[in-house]
């Protein structure tokens, strides 16, 4: 039975404006109305808010006080000069922005830092440095799997966060029983990494170095 | 150093350059230590801007309301047409960087907001009200391209119109004929790093940290927008994250972050919003290309007709489709057309194989109708078909031609005998299977190059060029090149890159990139290895380099103690002698494709990718292999999914982010293969080698239109190839 | 995006009064669609009220044998919990089926069940959009439409939900508890979303003052469990066209579309039908579509995805 229409407005009434589009003066007909300049602005004189945050970063502990509308993303890179994690569309759309929150792979984009209070996170910083890099890192570099190399942390977070699911015995879209355990075979690897775009191409070699990886380094993570 | 044809050299010992070697930047890659534009960290305060993005298509800016953006929290300056001088058009593009009053596409630049944080210049940036009088534009290609006038000639826009014998009476009267319309659709870029500028001025020098490709026309360009001489702009770009041609000059990034700079007196970054990049910046435009073969019974062809017509702003180059028809296969009696329509959409600039990709996606369906009509094989008609001397210059050989061999080769590794030239004639479950060919063809143009190559004190070798790395992997493929010419690693090489104070390349683009920077890296060399000559009172004949070691006489010493006293530097820069012209240059490919396609829901899968490559010598085969990979993947994009939507009301792409503009994700990736054919082109430099980047792209895309139609027996001429266009023609069947 | 207050709620009824006090604060817990739009400022809350450590992130089994599933799981949990795949493997089909493993990780049941359209005319706020700003019209009617609802449409409005999860919630039955600081409501699934109507922006049932507080599932009905989802690239893409179907023990079928209306396409009166004449189901479940030339593809491969299904599970029967 459906209900009636509720005499309150539900809370996702439409949001004050915040258009940019002034009146159109002299549109033709053809174009939708755009009488989004007749709604109120939005006052945005308003302070920001600021919220202390403790976190743990690659095994460092960190106290700021930020902007509530910092991402975590924004928290690394531009307060914490924690760059080697990236902004590839800022809308969850691509993965480039993937780390590992208590251990499990998210897109830092889509989430605030005032979200991660306590919580550990791990960047692709924190896996390996130049001089002595991740046995999944050093495989990347052998595989070649990468050519620009911008969404190359978010696929070895990401790589790091979907082993660990694997292992678990979380199934996938492409997992063919769901109550047997996960086999992790080409397939399985492809399905899961499927959050991370990699315009220049390089999936063959990504999927080759993890799956390097996940049959030598199966202990180590 | 002028070069016209490389005789035996160092190289041929493939010692270094030819062999598979890791990256030498990869360390800092994988360890998220590469700096990108918006990561450079200076000792400097930093603004953050905001760019925002008209809300029309076409029309002018009636007024513009800052006052409550300007009052926001964190707010230092918005810098509109209003109060900053006329931002002028470089060399490269049409359109301005900053708009107004004129409003020329859809999410031009009107603004740059101005603050301390990034979350503040975003909100400011919302709050900005900026009035529009719509004005009516053009945004059908379709309904223009009958009226549409032949595009002109000029820079970056080829002859609009070859012709050969009597094409229309060859035409008329061949036995078989296709004649047929494709077409494409408009395409982004979609990069992994939107664009991005850190700038900051000292004095009167320009400092700017971007992703521009060609650091040279950047600062061209940068130059001519602000109305500063080049001298004083200071581009630097050591790290791009993907371009693919939209980063080829400065965009509205640089050019606002720059202003920005310049009005408030400190650092400013700014990296556009990705929602706005598709039609912020530029894309590869859509064509309507027709298409007309004409064979005789035994598959020669006796007619190539190719006509197309793309569309963009005033001003704005044409995408020349028809541009490889004239190198790709024999006939002596041709036409090629060119043509461009005035639309008032974004501006339309290059991506990867310019003309050439969407000119093969139309192209190579057509010879495969012509081979279905002829009851001739596919890969069979190509070979016929090919030629070694240029299409529509038959006294000019190409300097070095492979094609038959790439499709033989790749026939043969493919299983192609496994086909079945009947369509839909294969099934495994609900899966209709198809396998399709395709041949590939991308210009191999060289350009002047220069580099500094500087024996340090401690042994090391720094070679410094103005040249980029999007992705191809120039910095290994120069250390490969310094490595061989002094008997020493990679690893003892330091390769710096894209700073427009380093001697000039002439950037990453145009499949130009590897053969020009290796060249003129090797001309350094030449040149450092004369001065050594000279240090040591012998002539060069009398050198060699090997193990770290300088041979002389039989003697061998230490490469190191010759700079210990100080480093010694040379410069030098490659040309080409007129000569070279005597050659049409080349790269050539082909492209083998298995497919699945569902048979009630037409889904379309990809089972197996063949790329056989013929680029002369593979200077890094590891780094190569990968590019041609990379191709692959962006030509099943185009086949199957990549599509920027015009609202032809409204005039802008719709579809403008990463979920709406789909591009392929790992799960659409099938196994896939490249064999290079090894044989050096001693015309394309010192390094016998040419680009791959581009040729991966190319016919790869029809390869998989030619397997869907063997598959289903339905044959699709519009890109991108998506199940309901399946769906709707599968009625019929 | 505007500033905004954030607290961390202690527990349900924390964050309802919370949530009384300031009639725009809006409650998050994963966040992975209200970040995105405050991004856009298509949401624009000046308090979020964070939920996610209130306690509501159990799966519980009732003893009556139903599941009580908490708003603040996560996609992922949810997918991968033992009794969801041992007893509605079509929910876990279909949440596996939806964005990323990252986004899966982060995305809870309250969230995936409210987000909103992916209509690019929604998303874009130059553009007129009934749904973000009533009244200024739809520009995606007579615009790009590909993706957009065939079904269940009005002249206001003709956007596609995209949920996955929801689909299969409504094969099944599920139930939706809502609280508010005066009292608990269970509403079906069923009758949780306003289909074609001339207020868009009003996209379901829950008052301003009421948090999801779980989903009950009813005991497992058993049978043959698929979610099919059909879509341009192989995975991380919303459904051209979805599919959850459950054929029972009795040999009866039921199913839920995806894709092709503003909310889970369920029409139970014709599903006895679907063992039949799927023909005429279609017929029937798509009578009074109004679809565009761009979409109505989706009617045919509705059509097709269903005739997949049977035939695999007659092959599976055999």
């Amino acid at each position: 039975m459906r209900s009636d229409q509720p005499a309150n407005p539900s809370r996702r009434d439409f949001v004050k404006s915040t258009s940019t589009a002034g009146i159109a003066a002299g549109v033709s007909t053809q174009f939708p109305s755009t009488a989004l300049a007749k709604s109120s602005l939005p006052d945005v004189r308003e302070k920001a808010f600021t919220q202390q945050v403790t976190l743990t970063i690659n095994s460092r502990k960190h106290t700021l006080g930020i902007d509530t509308r910092t991402t975590l993303l924004d928290l690394l890179r531009e307060k914490l000069a924690l760059t080697g994690t990236k902004k590839g569309c800022d809308h969850g759309q691509c993965g480039a922005c993937t780390v590992l929150v208590n251990g499990t792979r998210i897109n830092a984009c889509l989430s605030l830092a005032v979200m991660h209070d306590s919580d550990e996170i791990r960047t692709v910083e924190g896996l390996g440095t130049p001089d002595n890099l991740h046995a999944l890192q050093d495989g990347f570099v052998e595989h070649d799997s990468y050519q620009c190399g911008y969404c190359t942390s978010g696929q070895l977070c990401s790589a790091i966060g979907m082993l660990s699911e694997a292992r678990k015995g979380m199934p996938s879209h492409v997992t063919p029983d769901l109550i047997i355990p996960v086999t992790l075979n080409r397939d399985e690897i492809k399905e899961r990494m499927s959050g991370n775009l990699c315009r220049c191409g390089a999936y063959q070699n990504i999927c080759n170095a993890i799956e390097d990886y996940a049959e030598r380094d199966r202990e180590t993570v | 150093m002028i070069f016209d044809k490389a005789s035996e050299n160092v190289f041929d010992q493939q010692r270094v350059v030819g062999k598979p070697q890791r990256r030498i930047d990869g360390p800092l890659k994988v360890s998220g230590s590469a700096t990108y534009a918006y990561e450079q960290q200076l000792n400097q305060k930093l603004a953050y801007g905001y760019i925002v993005g008209a809300q029309i298509a076409f029309g002018k800016i009636s007024g513009i309301d800052d006052r409550k953006a300007r009052s926001a929290e964190g707010v230092i300056d918005i810098i509109t047409y209003q109060n900053v001088p006329e931002v002028g058009t470089g060399a490269f593009l049409s359109a301005k960087a900053l708009g107004g009053p004129q409003i020329q596409h859809y999410h031009q630049a009107v603004a740059i907001v101005v603050a301390t944080t990034f979350e503040q210049a975003r909100a400011a940036a919302a709050a900005l009200v900026v009035h529009y009088k719509r004005e009516n534009g053009q945004y059908s290609l379709e309904s223009l391209a009958a009226s549409a006038p032949l595009s002109k000639s000029g820079a970056f826009r080829p002859e609009p119109v070859t012709s050969l014998g009597d094409f229309e009476s060859a035409f008329h009267r061949a036995a078989f004929k296709v004649d047929e319309t494709y077409t494409t659709p408009d395409q982004s870029h979609a990069m992994m790093e939107p664009h991005a500028t850190l700038a900051y001025w000292e004095n009167d020098l320009l400092h700017c940290w971007t992703g521009v490709q060609q650091l040279n026309w950047g600062v061209r360009d940068l130059a001519l927008a602000l109305g500063v001489p080049k001298e004083k702009i200071r581009m630097r770009a050591p790290f791009i994250g993907g371009s693919f041609g939209v980063k080829g000059t400065v965009m509205s990034d640089t050019v606002l972050a720059a202003l920005a700079a310049q009005k408030t007196g400190l650092a400013v970054k700014v990296t556009l919003q990705r929602p706005l990049v598709a039609n912020n910046t530029a894309h590869r435009p859509a064509t309507i290309q027709r298409v007309q073969l004409g064979a005789n019974p035994d598959g020669k062809l006796i007619a190539i007709g190719h006509k197309s017509v793309s569309g963009n702003i005033p001003g704005g180059r044409p995408e020349a489709a028809v541009l490889s028809t004239r190198y790709l296969y024999h006939a002596d009696n041709r036409l090629t057309e060119l043509k461009l329509a005035e639309l008032n959409l974004p501006e339309g600039s290059a991506m990867r194989a310019p003309g050439e990709a969407p000119g093969q996606m139309a192209l190579e369906i057509a010879m495969d109708e012509l081979a279905e009509k002829l009851g001739i094989d596919p890969v069979e008609l190509r070979i016929i078909n090919d030629t070694q001397f240029s299409p529509e210059h038959p006294d000019k050989p190409f300097s070095k031609r492979n094609l038959a061999r790439c499709l033989k080769r790749g026939a043969e590794t493919f299983g192609w005998e496994h086909r079945s030239a009947q369509p839909r004639s294969q099934k495994t479950g609900r899966w209709l299977k198809g396998m399709g060919v395709s041949s590939a063809i991308r210009g191999a143009p060289v350009m002047p190059s220069a580099a500094r190559v500087t024996l340090q004190s401690d042994g090391r070798l720094n070679v410094k060029t103005d040249m980029t790395d999007i992705g191809t992997g120039t910095y290994t493929i120069l250390a490969q090149t310094a490595a061989d010419m002094f008997g020493l690693t990679t690893a003892d090489i330091d390769v710096q890159l894209g700073d427009s104070a380093f001697p000039e390349s002439p950037g990453s683009g145009g499949q130009w990139g590897a053969a020009s920077s290796t060249a003129g890296v090797y001309a350094a060399c030449v040149a450092l290895q004369e001065k050594l000559a000279d240090e040591m009172g012998v002539s060069l004949n009398d050198l060699s380099f090997s193990n770290g070691q300088i041979v002389v006489n039989g003697k061998s010493i230490a490469l190191q103690s010759l700079a210990l006293e100080g480093e010694i530097s040379a410069e030098a820069k490659m040309e080409y002698a007129e000569s070279r012209k005597q050659f049409e240059h080349q790269t050539f490919g082909a492209h083998f494709v298995e497919v699945a396609v569902n048979e009630l829901s037409f889904e379309v899968r990809v089972k197996r990718m063949l790329a056989v490559c013929d680029a002369g010598r593979i200077i890094n085969p590891k780094a190569a292999e990968n590019q041609v990979l990379g191709g692959m993947v962006m030509g099943l994009g185009a086949a199957l999914m990549e599509e920027l939507v015009v609202d032809e009301r409204l005039g802008f792409f719709v579809n403008h982010d990463l979920a709406g503009y789909e591009i392929p994700v790992h799960a659409d990736i099938p196994e896939q293969k490249v064999i290079f054919i090894d044989d050096v082109d001693e015309y394309a430099g010192p390094l016998k080698a040419k680009g791959v980047g581009e040729l991966g792209l190319t016919g790869v895309a029809p390869a998989i239109a030619n397997a869907i139609y063997n598959a289903t027996g339905i044959r699709v001429r519009d890109y991108p190839i998506t199940l309901d266009k399946l769906l709707a023609s599968s009625n019929s069947i | 995006m505007r500033p905004f207050n954030f607290i961390t709620a202690e527990s349900p009824q924390h964050a309802l009064s919370l949530v009384a006090e300031n009639k725009n604060a809006k409650f998050i817990a994963g966040g992975t669609n209200l970040l995105d739009l405050m991004k856009l400022e298509i949401e624009a809350p000046p308090l979020l009220v964070d939920i996610s450590k209130t306690g509501l992130d159990k799966i519980e089994k009732r003893e009556d044998g139903r599941i009580a599933i908490g708003t603040s799981v996560t996609n992922s949990a949810l997918a991968a919990d033992m009794n969801i795949r041992r007893g509605y493997p079509v929910l876990s089909r279909a949440l596996l089926a939806g964005a990323s493993g990252q986004l899966r990780n982060k995305a809870t049941t309250g969230g995936n069940l409210l987000q909103r359209t992916r209509c690019p005319y929604f998303y874009d706020t130059a553009q007129a959009c009934n749904k973000r700003l009533p009244g200024s019209g739809c520009s995606a009617k007579g615009g790009f439409s590909r993706l957009l609802a065939v079904i269940d449409v009005s002249d206001a409005c003709i956007a596609s939900f995209p949920s996955d999860m929801a689909v299969a919630l409504r094969v099944l039955d599920a139930e939706i508890e809502l609280c508010s600081l005066t009292g608990t409501r269970i509403i079906p699934i069923r009758d949780f979303y306003h289909g074609a109507t001339t207020q868009p922006h009003i996209e379901t049932v829950i008052r301003r003052d009421e948090l999801i507080t779980r989903i009950i599932l009813p005991r497992p009905i058993g049978g043959s469990h698929f979610y099919e989802k059909v879509r341009d690239r192989a995975s991380y893409a919303f459904a051209l066209v979805s599919a959850a179907m459950v054929f029972l023990p009795d040999g009866s079928a039921r199913v839920a579309l995806g894709g092709v209306a503003p909310k889970p396409w369920r029409v139970e009166s014709a599903e006895q039908l679907l063992t039949t004449d799927i023909d005429e189901y279609v017929r029937i479940a798509f009578s009074g579509a109004s679809s565009t030339h761009e979409n109505q593809f989706k009617i045919p491969l509705a059509k097709q995805i269903l005739t997949t299904l049977i035939n695999e599970h007659k092959e599976a029967m055999a």
